[in-house]
């Protein structure tokens, strides 16, 4: 990476970053995923996801996430996944009412079942991830331009 | 009936908190779409989500006014101890007495109210298809309110955002 030299912490943290970072997204996915069949759901799963990139931030500089993803882009998808929740309440008035759960449920146990709900929580993990990610990136951003006077 | 009664007053006065001129006003307007927002929730027999909006719409409105008055207004206790005093103790009473009355009809400590819980417990699988019943509750049966939640964290994120731009709208455009 091209940022290794220029600002972020120690070799040491750059390298145990680069090793669990993925696992920690990977983790947050499942949380999301499994909401429910397991304990978790959108928004433990989705601080989880903002925690692996504001981890990635912390040990590699802000250049190396803000040059990526920016402030408007971070608030635009947290705008998609409120939205996306808003749809899937208003899914539900094609079955007669406000949030009715009219997909077919499937299997109790199964990853795909349960109708509406994990949908509702991967909405909700979009928007609450990127929500705080979004807060934290706003901050950096702000001690970045203080600096820069 | 009386649910659209209370719908219509909200509307308009959301309406009149937009629009009139005055701040100290439309914060006044503001409280009176909470306060009947907790009124309608009672007439929908959530007593639960009455009692969180009275709490949380005082609160914001104590805050609103304390923001918007720019002096403090005066305070005359001098003359007026009898009143004071009487009218104190006459609050007191009447707290008291309904406190009394409401406790009385609580249940006894170590039995709860399982009248809605048990539906939950016992057909929320089967209504649901989620094996998690906290996320059959949040998402399914109470998903009104989990929109709410998020609502609320979207509306925070907003604020944050607006105020820790690093240099106002206004800057820009005197750049341009």
């Amino acid at each position: 990476m091209a940022f290794e030299q220029k600002s972020g912490m120690s070799l040491i943290v750059k390298t145990i970053t680069r090793l669990t970072v993925g696992l920690i997204l990977i983790f947050g996915i499942y949380i999301v995923l499994h909401g429910h069949l397991s304990p978790g759901g959108g928004f433990a799963g989705g601080v989880i996801i903002a925690l692996a990139f504001v981890h990635l931030m912390l040990a590699f500089g802000k250049d190396a996430v803000t040059t990526r993803i920016s402030k408007e882009m971070a608030s635009n998808l947290e705008s998609i996944g409120a939205l996306m929740f808003l749809v899937i309440a208003l899914i539900g008035y094609f079955g007669g009412s406000f949030f009715l759960n009219i997909l077919s449920k499937g299997t109790p146990f199964e990853l795909f079942s349960s109708g509406t709900i994990p949908l509702s929580n991967a909405a909700i993990s979009l928007k609450v991830g990127v929500g705080l990610f979004a807060i934290f990136l706003a901050l950096v951003i702000l001690e970045g331009s203080k600096r820069e006077k | 009936m009386e649910l659209h009664l209370l719908l219509l007053f909200m509307i308009i006065t959301a309406i009149i908190a937009i629009e009139v001129k005055d701040l100290l006003s439309s914060v006044v307007a503001v409280g009176a779409v909470g306060f009947a927002l907790c009124v309608a929730f009672l007439i929908l027999k959530a007593p639960d989500l009455a009692i969180t909006q009275l709490v949380v719409e005082i609160l914001c409105l104590i805050i609103l006014i304390r923001a918007t008055i720019k002096k403090d207004l005066p305070l005359v206790i001098e003359g007026r101890w009898v009143f004071n005093t009487v009218s104190t103790v006459v609050f007191v009473a009447v707290f008291l007495f309904f406190a009394y009355a409401a406790l009385r009809e609580l249940p006894q400590f170590g039995e709860p109210m399982m009248s809605v819980v048990k539906k939950y417990l016992e057909e929320g699988t089967s209504e649901t298809g989620a094996v998690n019943l906290v996320t059959a509750v949040i998402l399914d049966f109470r998903a009104y309110d989990t929109l709410g939640e998020a609502t609320v964290l979207f509306t925070a994120v907003i604020g944050i955002m607006a105020v820790l731009r690093p240099r106002g709208r206004k800057k820009v455009e005197e750049k341009e």
